[in-house]
């Protein structure tokens, strides 16, 4: 039974970081903008954790989002002061040690005791892999359907994508800072939901809204103006922009805003935008809480700079995760050079031939040896159609190899062609290209009964 | 008449693994009906000809007048194995509204759709 003061009452999430490398002034300007009760900012993509388990392999402190610490020193005033709760998950794979860290950083800031922290565990299962394999899971390889034992002796991490209900245990025990590992993006916006409003972990529409919300503001700005194709030109003061906040009420329905002062705009084609992006089948968001049907969105203008999103239905979840595993696959290096009018496309696409013939003099061998005109063909390929004289054009080479050496070779062939290849070059003064290890990710599922989340307070 | 899609609608795209997405929204709700008729399966599979290696899904959400496609085989492997400058399919987006469109004269101007610039 819940009062018309509940039904009427407004939890605001805010979202502060939509990737870890997003602007470093967000999250302040989130909890100093105008009311909010919750700072959600997400640090992990795909790739992110396997980076953060080779910090962890040389320092067992290390192996969570260091952004995050920078973070809530300046969130810390709100955070004690006005009781801002804030939840990331910036813990990486090694969300203990970030707690302990955050706990440091408040204590020089003379805020000992004012912090409960916490700290969801339980996603990491690389130490399980081998158990896993064993007990007859065999993580197959989502798209290819090949089994991890092809790559298992080159797995870095592996980590299972957990849902909102141990971020809602650790509400429940008082924290007013929640840091996990790989949580999805989503539940970080919809747990603080669920506990404020007292959502069942069956109230598929409730959830799914509260996922759904979550997906709005997960990429930060990317809803409210930044990256916004539709009128881009008149979009205000992108200089001085606002980061989206959810205002959600205890019926599931939201409406997408951001502080007053803020550049950017919220209205529906902003926020249409950010529905679509990175979207799969619409009718079956796969969440571990709940399945969101994007088909059941409606968005209405409700003022400037306000959306109202209402109507959205979800189902049941199911009985996997996603699991998210990276290892290492090879080594690439990417190579450029810029060739001057006249006739800068006809050079660069000489020089491609003269690169490419002594690569093949050599007897290298590549799996992928990809060439770009960039100012002709890069982004669009043969979709460009492109005649015209260019007033220059980038050179761009990459290569793909299993052999390092190789790949070392190439980087050692871009310098020479600029005295020994075609005229009118030059931008190489960056140097010789960067050989880079590469670690592929390859997404699995595991059943949910296997994975088991912990959640410790620390304070 | 030809009718470029970039002057009525507006899209974002991004990816998952080897898939880039593009969304695909109308720019006024009552041209929702008419790009759902024109962005067809086989019509965007050819426009992307050569660009991809692999198939194409389509899935409508007229509650957000958009189309939803999936282009698979879109970028040289995706992610971190990726060797193209648009590794993360960022710009698929514009890639589509580059098609162009022939319809009509009649047809074009009850909907008052702008001709291709």
């Amino acid at each position: 039974m819940t009062s018309s003061a509940d039904t009427n009452r407004i939890v605001r999430v805010a979202g502060g970081q939509g990737f870890w490398g997003d602007w470093l002034d967000a999250p302040r300007r989130q909890v100093e903008g105008g009311p909010v009760d919750y700072l959600m900012l997400d640090y992990l993509a795909e790739v992110t954790m396997s980076i953060l388990q080779k910090q962890k392999e040389r320092d067992p402190q290390m192996g969570y989002a260091r952004d995050f610490l920078g973070a809530m020193e300046s969130v810390l005033p709100a955070v004690v002061d006005r009781g801002v709760k804030v939840i990331a998950n910036a813990g990486g794979v090694n969300p203990v040690a970030c707690a302990r860290a955050v706990l440091d950083v408040a204590a020089k800031a003379g805020a000992q005791g004012k912090l409960k922290i916490g700290v969801v565990t339980g996603d990491d299962l690389l130490p399980r892999i081998d158990e896993l394999l064993d007990a007859g899971h065999s993580l197959t390889h989502m798209e290819t359907g090949e089994p991890l034992s092809t790559v298992r002796d080159r797995v870095l991490s592996a980590n299972a994508y957990i849902g909102s209900t141990p971020i809602v245990e650790a509400l429940a025990r008082g924290a007013n800072v929640v840091v996990t590992g790989r949580s999805t993006d989503t539940a970080l916006t919809m747990a603080p939901l669920r506990h404020e409003f007292g959502w069942g972990a069956e109230d598929w529409d409730k959830l799914a809204a509260g996922i759904i919300a979550g997906h709005i503001i997960e990429c930060g700005a990317q809803c409210s103006g930044g990256n916004c194709l539709y009128d881009w030109r008149n979009i205000p003061d992108l200089a001085n922009i606002g980061y989206p906040i959810v205002e959600a009420r205890a019926d599931g329905t939201f409406t997408i805003v951001k502080h007053p002062n803020t550049g950017g705009r919220i209205n529906v084609p902003s926020v249409t935008e950010q529905c679509v992006y990175e979207m799969g089948d619409p009718n079956s968001y796969i969440t571990p809480d709940v399945v969101a049907d994007f088909t059941t969105i409606h968005l209405t203008d409700d003022g400037p700079d306000r959306v109202r999103v209402h109507g959205i239905k979800g189902r049941p979840a199911t009985d996997k995760l996603k699991v998210s595993i990276a290892y290492r696959s090879g080594y690439k290096a990417v190579g450029t050079l810029v060739y001057a009018w006249p006739d800068a496309l006809e050079k660069a696409q000489l020089a491609d031939r003269v690169l490419r013939e002594r690569l093949d003099n050599m007897g290298l061998k590549f799996d992928q040896l990809l060439t770009e005109f960039v100012g002709v063909s890069a982004t669009h390929g043969p979709l460009t159609k492109f005649t015209g004289e260019a007033p220059e054009v980038q050179l761009r080479v990459g290569v793909r190899s299993n052999d390092r050496k190789d790949v070392e070779r190439f980087t050692r062939e871009i310098a020479p062609l600029v005295l020994n290849g075609p005229p009118s070059v030059t931008g190489f003064a960056g140097g010789r290209p960067k050989v880079e290890e590469i670690v592929a990710y390859w997404p699995a599922l595991v059943d949910k009964t296997v994975v088991k989340t912990n959640v410790e307070v620390l304070s | 008449m030809k009718v470029q899609l970039v002057d009525i609608a507006h899209a974002r795209s991004g990816d998952k693994g080897d898939t880039a997405n593009v969304g695909v929204i109308a720019l006024k709700p009552e041209w929702y009906p008419f790009l759902a008729e024109q962005l067809t399966l086989d019509r965007v599979a050819k426009h992307f000809d050569g660009v991809i290696t692999g198939g194409v899904e389509r899935f409508e959400l007229p509650n957000l007048n958009a189309l939803n496609f999936l282009l698979h085989g879109a970028l040289d492997g995706g992610g971190t194995l990726s060797l193209k400058t648009d590794a993360q399919g960022k710009v698929f987006s514009t890639a589509m509204l580059r098609m162009v469109l022939d319809v009509p004269d009649d047809r074009a101007t009850s909907l008052g759709l702008p001709p291709a610039r």
